[in-house]
């Protein structure tokens, strides 16, 4: 399965990079959505991967028996998702008041960090 | 944001049982799927749900305290969980659990839990900030 | 008194001088000098103490060998004493100078923090303690000459400054490693008693190269001499401190330290005689065309410090002997001219001799001390440097190096300037007629007279009685240097000899230079402006700045154009490009490449995320596209499950959710379609993408066939319910074994949406106030 999901991985990287190389500003932001899911996968997908193995301690046990899929790749993971959420949800925010302020959402209308003429 | 009736009742509904759910997942993280991340997520949809069904007002009536004051209160309560173990004498954030009886059963209770309720409301506090302020967003 | 606290006394006296001035006021500076006097009184009692060298160490960095030594040797102690004795009189004379500034109490905290830098750089035994020190002064001068921070002359001196001899100190500290290196011992003592271990060392000339850069540009040597006429902008008290007595002579410090272990070889020789012969007569010529008495006496300075690095070089006894000597009468008579420059500025308000005249009758003191510095500036006798300048005739007559002719003749050279200079600093304001000055002069205070009074006397007991300096002081001093045992017996009479001869030729013809100066100016004048203007080093000091200016800008322009979509374009390009290089380098990646046993529904499940993520790539309505990206968001939380991970699955679903609610809240508000690029731009920007896309497939295939380490996983699978009482490991990890991970991230959770609440929450205004 590693092999299809590298694939898998391989086109959300492109597709999320061909979404961030446009100019509409809400592509922009789908594209970090779509990096951020190909990112995770990718972490995930490294470490290997174990079926239907949670990495759970049953219970009377002390120690956590083979085999059992890798919980180190998953606490980066979850991490990661959490953190990636909270960037995307900035990034939102941040293009909805680029657009408001510059009342386009054409990144290549946004190359000064100053205002010009009209524009707030 | 229009809205409708049927949606109105049923958020109501489902927003109880959401929250109820969220505490569910929060108390058996340490064991089984859940954790104070997975908790104070599914409490922001309630709440987002709530927001579409109602409005922002209403939601951030409902909340009670600011969701900004929320973020604070959860980060302090997750850094907090960390200094018993400092005055015992290790270090940072060393866990410590402690068995309590309360009413013949026995209950686990320890630092870590503390730290993923901090966490289960700086989540909350702040993904309901930014769904209010963008529902309150006026064109 | 303990060394560490006669060293690093004066950082502490620093500390409470505003407090003192304060208090005080320039009372305060009479109070203060008791702190360089005990000083003073230490090193002296070191001199006629029973040991010859005393030393104090800690361990300050031991795995790296770097100790915080102090070791007081003979050349230490004469610097010791320059430092805290002229120290003290300058502390006093700045009490009498800048009287009544407001200012007072923080120049009195750089001065003596310069102080406490001075004596720890002389005073130290380990390289880095040295270096240390070495930028103290550095920093601490900064201050003093940008004291005037409000004139901005004084600013850009400043600034010169410290660019030039910060710049030379980052080379000296990596000549400092290399000879750690080399010599296998930070401590200088062991460095200098090792014998030809450095000079033998296949690093030697490094060393050599980057200590000279340092120490020239500390001791102002050309080509990096610009920077001390100009500091001329500091106040006079500072001048007559650091640009005569102390500062300027911590590069010379800095050879004579290493002459032991580094000297005397040709290469030594021939880079320190060029270098110190150049500064020499450069030094004695530019002073000829200047009219303000501080510059005369910073280019006079140059050329002494040309003479004390040249006669370094030549490195014989008899040369060793003379530098010492020469330092010490420089040092006296120098501090003493600067502080009389600085009283005909303070009372007859200027410092240009054009506009001075007479003055010996209203200032009988200042006068007499410059005459005596003058004299002892021209060398002439009885004054103790006519006899450092018949050691330095002799160091140089009897030299066996090639281009003995070439010394003399520098020094032939440069002596009837300095005549001339000493004729301009001392006949022509206080005897000569004429000169309106802008103030009516009068006597300038004790305090500001009896200093250099005290040092002028000095130069004449010294050289009438040059025994009474030479056992005690100047002996140990030339033996710290050499690095060897000899006797050191100076006098005044050397009997009718060869330098006796040269010396009464070149102040003949300094006082026939004296006579016709305005011809020599005439005739040198015209040419000198002209070269300056154009090529000197000042020019290309400040076209070093323009330039670093200019670049960084060009470079701001290239890098940071402000456009997104290029700023992607070249991360994703030089991704693809890193990872291909790395690739090729290694010879190849061997790749994983197996289908086999993957569930029917695992293929549906990638087929599900890989169409979602080419949809949304294609949408071209918004809640198309965010549709699809949730479609992408549902599949990777069931792949999650599949594949062992409950908890990412469910974070993952809940996140996908509250991902799409925040896109159809923001996208509600932007308008009508989305822009549509042109089929050329399309093409280019899908062929990059699928480039990117194609290395990350690479990379995943590369990784998953490579081993990788288990210990950590396995560590956390073994501890979580043993240590951490929990079963959940994942969990486990997350708040207990990597709990402040976690903690940091709920920061920066909080940072987010506070920085999100705040974008839309506050707005600008406008200049005229009223919110959009």
């Amino acid at each position: 399965m590693e092999t299809v999901l590298a694939f898998v991985i391989g086109g959300l990287y492109a597709a999320g990079v061909f979404l961030m190389l446009r100019r509409a500003l809400a592509r922009v932001v789908l594209g970090i959505a779509i990096l951020t899911n190909a990112t995770n996968l990718l972490i995930f997908t490294a470490a290997g991967l174990t079926r239907g193995e949670p990495a759970f301690i049953d219970e009377g046990e002390t120690l956590l028996s083979e085999p059992y899929g890798d919980p180190l790749p998953q606490a980066l993971v979850l991490t990661a998702i959490v953190i990636g959420f909270g960037v995307l949800a900035f990034a939102m925010v941040l293009i909805y008041r680029a657009y408001r302020s510059v009342g386009s959402e054409d990144s290549d209308h946004m190359t000064t960090t100053e205002f010009e003429d009209g524009e707030r | 944001m229009t809205s409708s009736t049927i949606l109105k009742t049923t958020s109501l509904l489902l927003v109880t049982l959401f929250l109820i759910f969220s505490f569910f997942l929060l108390w058996r993280g340490h064991d089984e799927p859940g954790g104070g991340f997975a908790g104070g997520l599914v409490a922001s949809s309630a709440f987002a749900l709530y927001t579409i069904a109602f409005g922002a007002v209403g939601a951030r009536q409902n909340l009670v305290i600011d969701s900004r004051l929320l973020i604070g209160v959860g980060m302090a309560l997750a850094a907090i969980s960390g200094i018993p173990s400092l005055l015992l004498g290790d270090a940072f954030a060393t866990g410590r659990w402690a068995d309590v009886e309360i009413a013949d059963r026995e209950i686990h209770i320890g630092t870590p839990l503390l730290f993923d309720i901090g966490v289960y409301l700086a989540v909350l506090g702040v993904v309901v900030t930014i769904v209010f302020a963008l529902a309150e967003e006026e064109d | 008194m303990d060394i560490a606290l006669a060293v690093l006394g004066g950082f502490a006296a620093a500390a409470v001088a505003p407090l003192v001035v304060a208090r005080a006021g320039h009372y305060g500076g009479y109070l203060l000098a008791l702190v360089p006097l005990a000083v003073f009184a230490f090193y002296l009692s070191l001199a006629f103490g029973a040991d010859d060298v005393a030393a104090v160490s800690w361990t300050w960095i031991d795995a790296l060998g770097v100790d915080f030594s102090f070791r007081i040797d003979g050349l230490s102690r004469l610097f010791g004493l320059l430092i805290s004795g002229i120290g003290a009189i300058i502390v006093v004379y700045a009490a009498g100078y800048l009287k009544g500034d407001p200012k007072l109490g923080r120049f009195y905290l750089f001065l003596l923090s310069f102080m406490g830098a001075m004596l720890g750089l002389t005073a130290a035994d380990n390289l880095v303690t040295l270096f240390v020190f070495w930028e103290l002064t550095s920093v601490t001068s900064y201050m003093l000459i940008g004291y005037k921070h409000e004139y901005q002359a004084s600013r850009d001196a400043a600034l010169q400054a410290l660019l030039v001899t910060a710049g030379g100190g980052l080379a000296m500290l990596a000549g400092l490693v290399l000879l750690g290196i080399a010599a296998d011992t930070q401590s200088i003592a062991e460095i200098n008693a090792a014998g030809d271990v450095v000079r033998d060392h296949h690093l030697y000339v490094p060393i050599l190269v980057l200590l000279l850069i340092g120490a020239a540009t500390k001791s102002a040597q050309f080509p990096f001499h610009f920077w001390l006429p100009g500091a001329m902008e500091a106040p006079t008290p500072v001048s007559a401190y650091l640009h005569s007595a102390t500062m300027v002579k911590a590069g010379v410090f800095l050879l004579a330290r290493v002459n032991p272990s580094l000297g005397g070889t040709t290469e030594w020789t021939a880079a320190l005689s060029i270098a110190g012969g150049a500064t020499m007569l450069l030094g004695a010529y530019l002073a000829l065309n200047q009219y303000d008495l501080k510059r005369i006496l910073a280019y006079t300075t140059l050329s002494a410090l040309g003479t004390l690095v040249m006669l370094l070089g030549v490195g014989t006894e008899l040369a060793l002997k003379g530098m010492v000597t020469f330092l010490l009468a420089h040092a006296l008579y120098k501090g003493a001219l600067f502080m009389m420059a600085g009283a005909v500025d303070h009372e007859a308000g200027t410092r240009d001799v054009r506009h001075l005249g007479k003055l010996a009758r209203a200032m009988p003191i200042t006068a007499a001390v410059a005459v005596i510095g003058a004299l002892s500036l021209g060398g002439f006798p009885p004054l103790f440097s006519f006899i450092g300048k018949e050691v330095l005739l002799e160091a140089t007559l009897e030299n066996e190096w090639g281009a003995f002719w070439l010394l003399l003749a520098v020094v032939a050279v440069s002596s009837p300037l300095l005549v001339v200079a000493a004729g301009v600093i001392a006949i022509r304001p206080f005897f000569q007629a004429g000169g309106e000055p802008p103030k009516h002069p009068h006597e300038a205070p004790p305090s500001m007279w009896a200093g250099p009074g005290i040092l002028a006397l000095g130069s004449v007991v010294l050289g009438l009685a040059p025994v009474l300096g030479q056992g005690w002081l100047i002996e140990p001093a030339a033996q710290a240097v050499a690095g060897e045992e000899f006797e050191v017996r100076l006098a005044l009479w050397h009997g009718f000899n060869l330098p006796l001869a040269v010396s009464a030729m070149t102040i003949a013809a300094g006082i026939v230079a004296y006579l016709f100066r305005e011809q020599l100016r005439a005739l040198t004048w015209p040419v000198e402006s002209r070269v300056a203007g154009t090529v000197g080093p000042t020019r290309g000091y400040e076209g070093f700045l323009v330039g670093i200016k200019r670049g960084s800008a060009w470079q701001t322009r290239k890098l940071q154009h402000g456009r997104l979509r290029r700023y992607v374009a070249t991360t994703a390009l030089a991704t693809v490009g890193l990872v291909a290089l790395a690739a090729f380098t290694n010879g190849g990646v061997p790749l994983a490449f197996d289908v086999g046993g993957v569930h029917f529904y695992e293929w549906f499940l990638g087929a599900l995320v890989l169409g979602g993520g080419v949809l949304t790539a294609v949408a071209r309505n918004r809640f198309f596209a965010v549709t699809a990206v949730g479609v992408v968001g549902v599949g990777v939380a069931l792949i999650f499950l599949v594949f062992s991970a409950p908890d990412l699955a469910m974070t993952q679903l809940l996140v996908d959710v509250l991902t799409v609610i925040l896109f159809v809240l923001v996208f509600y508000h932007l308008p009508g379609p989305m822009l549509q690029a042109r089929r050329g731009v399309l093409v280019r920007d899908a062929a990059l993408s699928l480039a990117v896309g194609a290395t990350m497939t690479l990379l995943v295939l590369g990784v998953v066939h490579a081993d990788r380490p288990t210990d950590v996983s396995e560590f956390y699978a073994a501890a979580a319910y043993a240590e951490a009482f929990g079963r959940n490991v994942v969990n486990v990890i997350l708040v207990d074994f990597r709990i402040l991970d976690t903690l940091g991230e709920v920061v920066v959770l909080g940072a987010a949406a506070l920085g999100a609440y705040a974008l839309l929450k506050y707005r600008a205004r406008d200049p005229e106030g009223d919110e959009q």
